[in-house]
């Protein structure tokens, strides 16, 4: 992209992305309303949660767009998020058995 | 030609910061060294890199919910239920969070579009559509007002305990939809100061316009959040 001119791009292609964002949105809202459970109901939750956020980033924030340099700037470090997730999982997981074993 | 008029030399504008070099100018010449690694302009790496900052802030607040959750021996309460709406006698599960979910959404498709406007100088359908986000946005703060009384004065959450389960559910709902209800209204007033600048001839004046892309990418943001906080909050 031209650092001197801005992003642009037609409205027809931000009305298809609002659109895909209704019927996502729709669609994980119906997992709750069907009360799906377990492995489905979070897998689906985290499907339709991580396409949503990915139209957002790659459409309505232009990252499909940007020159490389700045798309690796601010995609890679919040990887480094999964780590602390993963971390205090295995935090959680090891609270919730010290509970079990000595207040219940 | 166009390739006749190019200077051999690099522009004469560098020699006074070389030369010159002294004090705190010169060391932030020197630190610099008037290089750029972003071919964006500054606006936009800027706001991106405090866009990354914030995303580490929410994170950190979801990772903490996740915690909570999964340590408590005591039944977290169900989103689904605690959220319900009574329409016309019946209980409507998560009825108020998805039309809370659609109207920024909306918003967001309205303000991707502002910018599309804003970028062929039309300033009255820019203005309008920045607007509209606005109250769009206004809109939403307004739901989780009513969101959280109805929390607070009928059901009796508090940060310290709720009478459905843990105890933990109160303070981690309000730390995170309140911390993001907080971005929203900061991102309406931002929206109606570009608005008005807009309207004004500002940007006109200047020749640039990219305050409007820059202003979308923040609120793009807010939505963004809302999509994590929706699926991992409410639906989980």
């Amino acid at each position: 992209m031209n650092p001197g001119t801005g992003q642009q791009h037609p409205i027809s292609l931000y009305l298809k992305i609002w659109g895909l964002l209704f019927v996502l949105s729709t669609m994980s809202y119906l997992v709750d309303y069907l009360h799906l459970q377990g492995l489905l109901r979070w897998g689906l939750i985290l499907t339709f949660m991580i396409m949503k956020a990915g139209l957002i980033v790659a459409v309505f924030m232009h990252m499909a767009w940007e020159r490389l340099a700045l798309v690796y700037a601010i995609l890679l470090p919040p990887l480094a998020l999964l780590v602390l997730v993963w971390l205090m999982a295995a935090e959680a997981g090891h609270t919730l058995l010290t509970r079990l074993l000595f207040f219940n | 030609m166009n390739t006749a008029a190019v200077p051999p030399i690099a522009p004469p504008i560098l020699a006074p910061t070389t030369t010159a070099a002294a004090g705190w100018r010169g060391l932030i010449a020197d630190w610099s060294s008037d290089r750029e690694a972003f071919h964006v302009s500054w606006g936009k790496a800027m706001m991106w890199i405090f866009l990354l900052s914030d995303t580490f802030i929410f994170s950190c607040f979801l990772t903490g919910y996740m915690t909570v959750r999964v340590s408590t021996t005591v039944p977290w309460p169900n989103p689904s239920e605690v959220f319900a709406l009574q329409v016309a006698g019946t209980d409507v599960p998560l009825l108020l969070i998805a039309i809370m979910t659609f109207v920024l959404i909306s918003s967001s498709g309205t303000m991707a579009m502002a910018v599309n406007f804003a970028y062929r100088r039309d300033r009255a359908n820019a203005a309008a559509l920045i607007l509209v986000t606005a109250m769009c946005g206004e809109l939403f703060v307004g739901m989780q007002a009513f969101e959280w009384s109805k929390l607070i004065l009928q059901e009796g959450v508090r940060p310290w305990g709720n009478p459905m389960g843990a105890a933990q559910f109160g303070s981690a709902f309000f730390m995170i939809t309140g911390f993001h209800g907080l971005h929203v209204s900061c991102g309406v007033v931002y929206l109606l100061t570009v608005a008005f600048k807009l309207l004004r001839g500002d940007y006109e004046k200047s020749g640039n316009y990219q305050i409007v892309e820059i202003a979308g990418l923040y609120w793009h943001f807010v939505d963004l959040v809302w999509v994590f906080i929706f699926a991992l909050f409410y639906l989980w």
